[in-house]
């Protein structure tokens, strides 16, 4: 009771909510995902540790396909237009998310990437995330699918250690696999490790160097790509509740 | 460090609440984190008591529950137990994860005149 005035004591009430802390980025998503969907192509979310190889490996898929694909990326990167140029150099259509400090891409800067962009006529649209092993796989982006780098430089531990980041993926690509000769790495280990924190454990071995394991990629991807859709030259096919500049 | 901006999102959501009900000061958050969810607690209480100043939480408290992992088969329901190939052992089934994701925002305690 308040000796000034003798009001009571402030009213306090409990609100319930019981929602994601992240429901705006989660609405973000499902945006991006009808996007994607609308221009029936496949989106998968490239993630790993820095270096692990991932747009080494977007080369090589680029390298592969050939004219048989037409490709897409987005690159996150904290400074630079580094793998977005080069990503370009290979024929894969790219640009780049500059993320500044944060170490991971969220819906909401995938979006206004996918109005940037230049094409809507890709077949398969990698957001490449930000080299790291920890933040990205809390962020829905919209993708179809999850797919982790893990390079063989990097130790058979790492699934064991991050299982967050392997525990949300669709593929893991164990990366570099020329090196393996010349290292103290057991495959059987780390086959056992992803088996311990992801479900439908699923791993490919893939050197972009020598081009090892990459049909069995391309593979994966072309089993993941929706029916083909009647595409809009330009514009978008699905419902905005936003205004675009 | 992405927990920084989880509590970007925990405050924006809270002062849409304040501002639906009225809402003049917070006293306590309820949150649930799961184990496996990807977010380091004390790197979100750091956070938490970082951003919280000037905004409508200046001077909550952020009350975390937080949930351990548990995978099941989605098929049998049969426990798989943390650390173990996930995998049902029965029916070779994938498992799936029951609990330990979460980032929830449960409830919120705030002087709120108009509810």
């Amino acid at each position: 009771m308040c000796e000034t005035c003798g009001c009571g004591d402030p009213e306090i009430v409990p609100i319930e909510i019981q929602e994601r802390i992240l429901s705006d980025n989660d609405a973000h998503a499902v945006h991006n995902r009808s996007h994607f969907e609308g221009l029936g192509l496949l989106a998968i979310n490239l993630m790993g540790s820095p270096g692990a190889g991932k747009t080494a490996v977007l080369e090589a898929t680029a390298k592969a396909a050939g004219e048989r694909l037409k490709l897409g990326a987005v690159s996150g990167d904290l400074a630079t237009d580094r793998d977005a140029d080069r990503l370009n150099a290979s024929g894969i259509v790219s640009s780049t998310i500059t993320t500044g400090s944060a170490c991971h891409l969220d819906a909401r800067l995938v979006h206004r990437a996918l109005h940037q962009f230049p094409s809507n006529d890709r077949d398969i649209f990698f957001i490449e995330n930000v080299g790291n092993l920890v933040c990205p796989a809390i962020y829905d982006l919209g993708q179809a699918a999850n797919v982790v780098t893990l390079s063989v430089t990097e130790g058979e531990d790492k699934p064991l250690k991050y299982p967050v980041m392997f525990q949300k993926a669709d593929l893991v690509l164990l990366t570099k696999v020329d090196l393996i000769p010349h290292l103290d790495f057991d495959v059987a280990a780390v086959e056992d490790a992803v088996a311990r924190v992801m479900p439908a454990a699923k791993m490919l071995k893939v050197s972009a160097k020598t081009g090892e394991g990459i049909d069995a990629w391309l593979q994966w991807l072309e089993e993941r790509r929706p029916a083909p859709v009647e595409r809009p030259a330009k514009g978008h096919s699905h419902e905005h509740p936003h205004e675009h500049n | 460090m992405h927990e920084y901006s989880i509590v970007a999102s925990l405050i924006d959501r809270v002062q849409q609440e304040a501002n639906a009900h009225g809402g003049t000061r917070v006293h306590r958050l309820h949150v649930q984190i799961g184990e496996l969810s990807g977010v380091e607690i004390d790197l979100l209480k750091t956070a938490f008591e970082t951003f919280r100043e000037r905004t409508i939480c200046d001077g909550a408290e952020l009350a975390i529950d937080t949930v351990a992992p548990a995978w099941a088969c989605a098929s049998c329901e049969r426990t798989v137990e943390r650390g173990a190939i996930l995998r049902c052992e029965a029916c070779g089934r994938p498992a799936r994860m029951t609990q330990g994701d979460e980032i929830i925002l449960q409830r919120i305690e705030m002087e709120a005149p108009n509810v």
